[in-house]
């Protein structure tokens, strides 16, 4: 792979990777043919997001070297953001930036040609990795809004930065209403301040949702992809189903599109509340939802709505990289399409304490697909026999 | 100032007597050099020289020219005393380390002797403050014994071309890699550290090259560590002067311009971190 990125799309790259960054630890970086996608999801698995360079993004794409099957990667995030850390240096220095995969080298070589002939190289290295992919479709979401981004980060401003979540809501006269989510266990003087903006119909492009309808949803992600949107001038969408369901946030322009999935608080007492009282009350199952795959809940759901990470290991790494994606049997019944089996619900308490979820988030489902270019007998059975020997 | 000429009447007492109408002049050079508590200084008729050192293979040295001050006696030569660095940074910044337009500290600077204590007397608006710093035993000093007719390669840089490099330096590295050859890559930065390696090249045609003069190709290796100090010299300077002798021994030399216009030099030393390989 090979690809040259020149002027201000430079920068356009590092704020991507800066958004990026916000969620994941790991880069999985995947030259397609329709451009080279950037993907990572968080530890949690609550959250994914990826960004898809188009061809034409680029001086200069070739996703594979002719002859040869495309490679894919993945890397330390801290490793990529630090080619791409400062953002003033991108602007003022950098006038082209050169990215390429050499698979005999097992590098990931960014090149930054700078100002006065300077040019920085930097040789990551890197993990073979399968594709992470994340099955969602906007198009199933009952609920979507659209705003230019500047509107949406204006409108989140005024919450504290320590805020974690968010809750995004139709109000009476369709207002989207956007107020600070409180924590039932919180101290009473976090409690004393919820902040609450509200904003008309009018300053959106696009407004398909009921009064009443709510969802509470991660803070910094969002603000990662708002700044991201932002700073290239660029609406926003937001794709909502019932709290509990994964939002889905997109921005699509010519050039690139980003799609970040966010997992939603499962609260059903949300949208039935008026969003101007500030009480929400939470009824007592609720304290379970912390368990991410509880069976209850994963039955009773729409499963194809939900994300699906397509991620396998080969070869050595497939060991290390397991602990990782201990969420994986709750993928098969996905894949089968078939009702929950008694073996998922004996595997279910030994997954649960690898991953633990943050706060009550719903986790998105994950788990290990075989890669059709790979192996057809895949890590899956792998996985299969690890949840047996945990169990 | 009639209360600052009662205060140091008798001149003569003092070995070494100095004063400044802008006390940023000589803060500023002593920032560049702040890394360690304490510092040596050295005075002769010539200027003051404040050193210092590091894990006995760094040192950096800050000249302030006798010209620098308004007014700047030795008795006896050299007048020296070791010094706790912080401290003396925070007197002189008394009145407020941010500058404001229009107003200035100055400063009158006395030492008696041995064992006395430094004298500052700093006057802004009016209002003066007086600091008594204590003065300790004078260290010995390293002496890297690097001499110009022993350097090898030369380079001299603008610091802006390098500040960008070294504030972004992977310091995941254990050692700062540099390259100096007449041929490619002519000029490399390298670090090796947790996530890879990364190398900055800079060509010898550049721009930010004010000059370039390498005779043989030397790859030198410095810890990091000791290195990275040396930012607060390059970020306040405008030039930097790169040189390294024959044992691999590196000297950096940067040039200063103070608000005043004039020029102040501040020096680091560092000795390699080990023999260098011929292969590399």
């Amino acid at each position: 792979m090979k690809c040259l990125v020149t002027g201000g799309n430079v920068k356009v790259l590092g704020k991507a990777v800066h958004s990026l960054s916000r969620i994941g630890d790991e880069l999985y970086l995947e030259p397609l043919e329709d451009g080279l996608s950037l993907r990572t999801v968080n530890s949690s698995r609550s959250a994914y997001a990826c960004f898809l360079f188009a061809p034409l993004f680029f001086q200069l794409y070739q996703a594979a070297t002719p002859g040869q099957d495309p490679l894919r990667c993945k890397i330390l995030m801290k490793s990529f953001l630090s080619v791409f850390r400062s953002l003033v240096m991108l602007e003022k220095t950098v006038e082209k930036c050169c990215i390429s995969l050499n698979g005999r080298s097992s590098l990931l070589v960014v090149q930054l040609h700078c100002k006065y002939g300077v040019r920085k190289t930097h040789n990551l290295s890197f993990q073979d990795c399968e594709s992470l992919q994340a099955v969602f479709d906007p198009a199933s979401c009952a609920h979507m809004l659209r705003a230019p981004a500047k509107v949406l980060g204006e409108a989140i401003l005024p919450f504290p930065l320590a805020l974690a979540e968010v809750t995004l809501g139709i109000g009476r006269g369709h207002r989207v209403i956007l107020r600070s989510y409180q924590e039932e266990e919180a101290d009473s003087t976090v409690k004393a301040m919820v902040t609450e903006m509200s904003i008309g119909a009018e300053d959106f492009q696009q407004l398909q949702a009921q009064e009443g309808v709510a969802i509470t949803f991660c803070l910094k992600e969002f603000r990662g992809l708002l700044s991201f949107a932002e700073s290239a001038n660029l609406s926003l969408s937001i794709h909502f189903d019932a709290p509990g369901r994964p939002a889905i946030f997109t921005i699509t322009d010519s050039l690139l599109d980003a799609h970040f999935v966010l997992a939603t608080l499962s609260e059903p007492s949300l949208n039935s509340q008026d969003l101007r009282s500030p009480e929400l009350c939470r009824q007592a199952p609720q304290l379970q939802a912390h368990s991410t795959c509880h069976l209850d809940d994963f039955a009773n759901d729409d499963i194809d709505s939900y994300m699906i990470a397509m991620e396998t290991t080969v070869g050595s790494e497939g060991s290390r990289t397991l602990p990782s994606i201990s969420l994986s049997p709750g993928l098969q019944p996905h894949c089968n399409s078939g009702p929950q089996s008694e073996e998922e619900d004996e595997a279910e308490p030994s997954t649960v304490p690898g991953t633990p979820p943050p706060k009550k988030f719903r986790s998105l489902f994950f788990g290990s697909i075989l890669a059709p270019a790979h192996s057809p007998q895949g890590p899956s059975p792998v996985l299969a026999e690890d949840s047996e020997g945990e169990g | 100032m009639p209360l600052l000429n009662q205060q140091i009447e008798e001149e003569n007492d003092y070995s070494l007597t100095a004063s400044l109408d802008n006390v940023r002049n000589l803060s500023t050079i002593l920032k560049a050099i702040h890394f360690r508590e304490h510092a040596t200084c050295f005075a002769t008729k010539n200027g003051i020289k404040v050193t210092v050192e590091n894990a006995k293979c760094v040192q950096a040295n800050a000249f302030i020219q006798a010209g620098i001050f308004q007014e700047f006696k030795v008795q006896e030569e050299p007048v020296t005393f070791r010094i706790n660095l912080t401290v003396l940074l925070d007197c002189l910044s008394i009145f407020g380390s941010s500058p404001m337009p229009g107003i200035l500290t100055a400063l009158r600077m006395c030492y008696q002797g041995y064992g006395y204590p430094l004298m500052l007397f700093l006057e802004e608006g009016g209002v003066v403050t007086v600091c008594k710093i204590n003065t300790q035993e004078p260290e010995e000093t390293l002496d890297f014994d690097f001499c110009s007719t022993n350097v090898i390669n030369k380079i001299i840089l603008q610091s802006e071309g390098l500040r960008e490099a070294f504030s972004e330096l992977d310091m995941t590295s254990e050692v700062l890699q540099i390259t100096m050859s007449p041929d490619k890559p002519y000029f490399r930065l390298s670090t090796f550290g947790n996530a890879g390696s990364s190398h900055l090249d800079y060509p010898k045609d550049s721009d930010l090259m004010e000059s370039f003069n390498c005779t043989q190709t030397q790859v030198n290796r410095y810890k990091i560590s000791l290195l990275k100090p040396s930012t607060k010299a390059l970020v306040l300077s405008c030039k930097v002067s790169i040189r390294t002798d024959n044992r691999g021994f590196l000297s950096l030399q940067y040039m200063i311009r103070n608000e005043d216009g004039q020029i102040c030099f501040v020096e680091y030393y560092c000795c390699p971190d080990e023999v260098p390989e011929s292969e590399s």
